[in-house]
């Protein structure tokens, strides 16, 4: 593989990363999906080999010497390591998701500045930490607060739900700006590895996404006050976590539904050729999913690409309009609706061997990590939201 | 007109405290209000002044403070 010669201490990223990512996906993430799910553990080799091959920084600015790939670049990335392994997908998106709220909303910082640079160099893994006992799935909200004096913050949190926390080597946590301040007024907070305790207080035994390892854990952390980002939560959520986790997400239950279709469209082939001559029956039910998939991967892409415009453009507030909220949020809606339809019609097409874990037609990880979809932030939370916006929003 | 948007904050912004404590420069999002909180205001400002806000206008700032909220219905008033 040739790499671009790129300035000293400056991250090489290969010419083609999405082939990259795909060839990791399919030699790394494939080889150990199984395991991965079965034992409820850090898809670690995967994750290694993406380090290896630069891709966690890659949405670091030029500027800082990063890569600084667009988001439809990352969101092709996630889908591709989908196909293969959605732990591993799901956790290169939330990281990717932590990074581009860093990138938009902390460069006013001269050293969240340079733990951008840091992060591209050393290939470090964040975390989020945004649900906490006491207010479910709301992300606006938080009860915990930061404490900040001579220079320096505390912040100690009980989240729910940390994904690959154990595993990660900063967080970034959500907590309300200060002693006094009401639950909504919440600020984003960079919490750096040696900083910060996890003393874990659930276990991650689920049904799907085994691989992200996401117990819940008391956060304990002090740090420098400036790793408080310097702007509202409120307006990074809205410029940039919601928006972007929505393509994000999106993008890895586009990968895999592609990945399930993928098997079906091998158990038809299997069957057509032990009957040459006749179209199996399968074939019709194929037809129709695969149907369903152009549908589900035109939605995600159309949203992913005119996401990509809108952040390389530079406006904070061009992914927090009304309108392209509303298309966000819907965004999410159907393809988590979409993805656990579209798993389910690929069982069907494979039958028994579709439902038997040890078959090569097997479909029960992804129908089990398909699932997740829909409750990453309640779909009904977001229709709420939208029914709100609805209420204000003039033109469409 | 502040004492029209006062009372509409009142009604409807669910602040964490009470509206006649805050100058009309105070940022109200910092008092408690919420995104869900500053639909309903808009919709209240809506009714009671027989306005609609053009969607340039729902950001997040616009129903920042009592101040910023009466220059844009102000500025909506004078466009109509
Ligand atoms: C695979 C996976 C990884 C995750 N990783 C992380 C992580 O790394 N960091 C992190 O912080 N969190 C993480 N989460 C948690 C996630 O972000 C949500 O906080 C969590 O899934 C929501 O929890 P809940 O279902 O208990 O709560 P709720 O949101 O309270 O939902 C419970 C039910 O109530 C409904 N509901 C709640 N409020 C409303 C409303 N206003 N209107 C209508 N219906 C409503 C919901 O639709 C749902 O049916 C992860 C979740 C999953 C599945």
């Amino acid at each position: 593989m040739t790499t671009v010669t790129a300035q000293e201490g400056a991250a090489p990223v290969g010419p083609r990363p999405l082939e990259t990512v795909a060839r990791i996906a399919s030699e790394v993430a494939r080889v150990h999906a199984d395991s991965v799910d079965r034992e409820g553990r850090f898809p670690a080799e995967a994750i290694e080999a993406l380090k290896r091959a630069r891709m966690l920084g890659v949405l670091v600015p030029a500027s800082l010497g990063g890569p600084e790939l667009g988001l439809d670049e990352v969101a092709a990335m996630c889908e591709a390591l989908a196909h293969h392994c959605a732990s591993t997908a799901m956790i290169f998106a939330m990281h990717h998701i932590q990074v581009a709220c860093l990138v938009r909303h902390g460069q006013s910082s001269p050293l969240l500045r340079a733990y951008l640079t840091e992060l591209n160099e050393r290939q470090a893994l964040i975390a989020s930490v945004t649900s906490e006992v006491g207010v479910g799935g709301e992300m606006r909200a938080s009860v915990t607060c930061v404490e900040q004096r001579d220079g320096r913050f505390t912040l100690d949190k009980d989240a729910t739900t940390i994904s690959y926390g154990e595993h990660a080597d900063d967080l970034l946590a959500t907590a309300r700006r200060a002693p006094d301040a009401p639950r909504s007024d919440q600020v984003a907070v960079l919490l750096r590895k040696g900083d910060f305790t996890l003393e874990r207080t659930s276990a991650w035994d689920t049904l799907g996404m085994r691989g992200t390892c996401s117990p819940g854990a008391k956060v304990r952390s002090s740090g420098p006050a400036e790793q408080v980002l310097p702007v509202p939560f409120a307006d990074i959520a809205s410029q940039t976590m919601v928006p972007v986790s929505h393509v994000l997400w999106s993008s890895v239950w586009l990968g895999i539904a592609a990945g399930a279709v993928g098997r079906a469209r091998a158990f038809v082939r299997q069957q057509a050729r032990a009957r040459p001559g006749t179209t199996p029956p399968t074939a019709v039910r194929l037809a129709e999913v695969h149907n369903q998939l152009q549908t589900l991967r035109a939605s995600v892409h159309e949203v992913s690409s005119d996401a990509g415009r809108r952040m390389a453009a530079g406006d904070p507030e061009a992914l927090s309009s009304i309108g392209f909220s509303l298309k966000m949020n819907n965004l999410k809606v159907s393809a988590s609706q979409l993805v656990v339809d579209i798993v389910h019609r690929a069982l069907l097409i494979c039958g028994i061997q579709g439902y038997k874990n040890d078959s090569p037609f097997s479909l029960g990880r992804h129908l089990r990590d398909a699932h997740s979809a829909a409750l990453m932030i309640g779909n009904d939370r977001i229709l709420a939201t939208n029914a709100s916006l609805l209420l204000v929003l003039k033109d469409e | 007109m502040t004492e029209a948007i006062r009372n509409i904050l009142k009604e409807h912004g669910r602040l964490s405290v009470d509206i006649s404590t805050l100058t009309d420069a105070a940022d109200l999002y910092q008092a408690g209000m919420t995104s869900h909180a500053s639909v309903n205001v808009m919709l209240a400002l809506e009714a009671n002044f027989e306005i609609e806000f053009p969607d340039k206008f729902l950001r997040r700032s616009v129903f920042s403070s009592v101040s910023a909220i009466s220059e844009a219905v102000d500025e909506i008033r004078a466009a109509r």
